[in-house]
């Protein structure tokens, strides 16, 4: 690597998106999965993507590993990995960066395994696919992979077929293959919503751990804002393929100035009193074909006004928080 | 957090009182349910051959006790495979138990007849999880809202439309649509569906079994909102099956935990949120995310379900407990009333 991009990795964040766009060009007509989105990520930061079906969350993550297939095509921003311009690198390139310093984390753990090969086989294959090291050293790394993700008695799963795992122990194995290269950047989309409360707490101490001592940068893509609440530094709330607010998770949770993450976090039920009507958000989303002209939560706002018919801009309305709206809740802020 | 907490709690209507007493509108005794996998022809030829081979038996519902009285809401937590939608399914009369009894309003299932029984199952109507599945994708809403009510004599051909209209409107779906077919709705509207149906043939309860799981947050209130208001306009009895802590906390009054087949606590709702019994109650509440935390550990509970084919002697849960001592490793507790309203299935309530 030349020196002048060493230099800028130490400065700039492990990941930082600007305006980014992907949109998928059906017969139906153009989808804006994801229309302007921007966010950054520290080294060893957790970014909770939160945002409900739709919303683009997911769209990004796979925009982010450049593997949207068409009709799907990114149509403009950038994506800076440590300060370099991932739209701009070949598949070559992406391929090398894919599962070594980026790597990424799906739902459903059998999209990342192959169920006919024995966990082995495919930890080695990942070690060696972009490293000189001979098997015993892959195999060795695989093992010490599987025990930092909380696998007992490793030598002996690494023999095994993933059907032989559990649900939660196939998501570690994931995990650990994430693992391997020790990357600067994991994509996790949804990766513990289809477990058990238990086991999802089991997976979530472990990669709080692991981000606090490798330096990890985590983008996490999820639905529930309940894990966001404890796992993540900042957050990024997605709504109709746009970043709607930004910021850190303690504050956006608190004192929310988007009418759509105050109507969103309004309508959890723990932040309501029981038995009594939740609070809820008026409408449905609107379909990605068809958004309404101006602010895409026009219509189901509390607060829209006439001036809503302009798209607001992702607008520093106080510092370190950010949020696409005319007239976000900030006497709420200002009365706390 | 806690401050939220203590305000929702005094604000609080006063909780509907039951009487111990009253005869429950639902009650199972002892009710297990058992699946087992039979054997192929191999393995019946290997087994004559002298190999071990054996049937392999889930023992999805074991001996479990359950009342629900009229216009309660009882919600039924649980992790997957613990037999909680089994049990779910045994309550709105659509799948037979392998022992025990199922009453209904005192009187066992099994022993009515004729118009009797057709009504008792009726009266129990169940939603289901997925809005995607329990819907057939090839009749239009009308039919799948109105077919069972004219089957059984709650309307007329020539009342069907207003029927099924207000059968619509009260599940908050435009009748407008009605000659639309399922997969031109949204989950959420799917759900409303679902509603409707169970509701179309006038039930007394209905078994929600994860209700809301597959919606989104915002949808999931509306759906919920929906729930509660059904409750007070037609005076229903709920039996609310979920692993969301937080939706069970917010509509039940009383919460049944179960694990692997069986109930471990069972409690009035505050109780369980402020003074859990069962160890595995605790961590259970202990992992749930809450959205009032902030950037810290998450609590954990060592190892894994085990597997309903082979599950642990004695307790349950012992391999995963912090306070298992020899006994729990033999003996299975029984569900004892530590406290007013509250039962629990622990030996370390003996020791105390």
């Amino acid at each position: 690597m030349a020196e002048t991009t060493t230099a800028a990795t130490a400065a700039a964040p492990t990941l930082e998106v600007r305006n980014l766009q992907t949109h998928f060009f059906t017969r139906a007509g153009v989808v804006r999965a994801v229309d302007d989105v921007s966010f950054t990520i520290g080294r060893g930061k957790v970014l909770g993507l939160v945002g409900e079906s739709g919303s683009g969350k997911t769209v990004t993550g796979f925009s982010i590993m450049k593997l949207v297939d068409p009709p799907g095509r990114i149509v403009g921003g950038s994506i800076l990995f440590q300060g370099k311009d991932l739209a701009t690198r070949s598949e070559e390139e992406m391929r090398n960066l894919r599962g070594n310093r980026i790597a990424m984390i799906f739902q459903d753990p059998m999209m990342t395994l192959n169920p006919v090969l024995r966990i082995d086989t495919q930890m080695i294959e990942t070690v060696q696919a972009h490293e000189k090291v001979s098997e015993a050293d892959a195999r060795a790394r695989a093992r010490d992979a599987l025990g930092m993700v909380g696998i007992p008695s490793p030598d002996e799963r690494l023999k095994s077929y993933p059907h032989q795992f559990s649900g939660g122990m196939r998501q570690r194995v994931a995990i650990a293959i994430a693992l391997l290269h020790r990357p600067d950047l994991i994509v996790a989309d949804e990766p513990t919503t289809a477990l058990d409360v238990t086991i999802q707490g089991q997976i979530l101490a472990e990669v709080q751990k692991l981000c606090a001592t490798t330096g990890t940068a985590m983008l996490w893509i999820t639905h529930d804002l309940s894990v966001v609440a404890g796992l993540a530094d900042d957050i990024a709330v997605m709504y109709a393929g746009r970043v709607v607010e930004f910021g850190d998770v303690g504050e956006v949770l608190d004192k929310p100035l988007h009418p759509y993450t105050h109507g969103l976090i309004g309508s959890v039920p723990s932040r309501n009193k029981r038995g009594e009507p939740l609070r809820q958000i008026p409408g449905m989303t609107p379909s990605l074909l068809n958004l309404p002209e101006g602010c895409s939560f026009r219509a189901r706002c509390p607060r829209a006004a006439a001036d809503c018919i302009v798209m607001p801009e992702l607008h520093p309305w106080l510092p370190q928080r950010l949020a696409r709206c005319h007239h976000p809740h900030l006497e709420e802020v200002a009365a706390a | 957090m806690s401050q939220t907490q203590m305000q929702s709690q005094s604000q609080a209507e006063a909780p509907r009182v039951f009487t111990e007493t009253e005869t429950p509108m639902v009650e199972l005794r002892q009710v297990s349910r058992r699946f087992a996998k039979k054997l192929d022809i191999a393995a019946k030829l290997a087994r004559r051959l002298g190999a071990d081979v054996r049937e392999e038996i889930v023992h999805a519902v074991d001996h479990v006790d359950l009342r629900v009285r009229k216009g309660e809401v009882v919600g039924l937590v649980g992790e997957s495979g613990c037999g909680k939608s089994t049990l779910g399914r045994i309550v709105a009369g659509i799948l037979p138990q392998s022992e025990g009894q199922v009453l209904w309003n005192g009187q066992d299932v099994s022993t009515m007849q004729g118009e009797a029984a057709k009504i008792g199952k009726l009266r129990r109507q169940m939603i289901f999880q997925d809005p995607y599945a329990s819907l057939n994708p090839r009749m239009r809403v009308a039919d799948i809202v109105g077919e069972a009510p004219l089957v059984h004599g709650l309307t007329t051909r020539a009342n069907f439309d207003t029927y099924v209209d207000e059968q619509m409107r009260r599940a908050g779906l435009d009748p407008a649509f009605k000659r639309r077919y399922p997969h031109q709705f949204s989950g959420g509207q799917r759900q409303r569906i679902g509603i409707a149906r169970a509701l179309a043939v006038a039930p007394e309860f209905i078994v929600c079994d994860e209700a809301v799981a597959a919606l989104d947050v915002s949808i999931q209130a509306q759906i919920l909102n929906l729930f509660m208001k059904l409750r007070r306009d037609l005076d229903l009895t709920y039996l609310f099956i979920s692993h969301d802590l937080g939706v069970v906390e917010h509509l039940s009054d009383r919460v049944v935990i179960m694990y692997l087949g069986r109930v471990v606590e069972e409690a009035p709702t505050e109780r369980v949120f402020s003074g859990a019994n069962h160890p595995y109650t605790q961590s259970l509440l202990a992992s749930v995310p809450r959205i009032g935390n902030r950037k810290r550990a998450f609590a954990t509970v060592k190892g894994e379900i085990p597997s309903p084919l082979n599950p642990p002697p004695g307790c349950h849960f012992h391999p995963r407990c912090p306070h298992a001592f020899d006994r729990c490793r033999v003996e299975v507790p029984k569900l004892r009333e530590i406290a007013p309203g509250q039962r629990s299935a622990c030996h370390l309530n003996d020791a105390a």
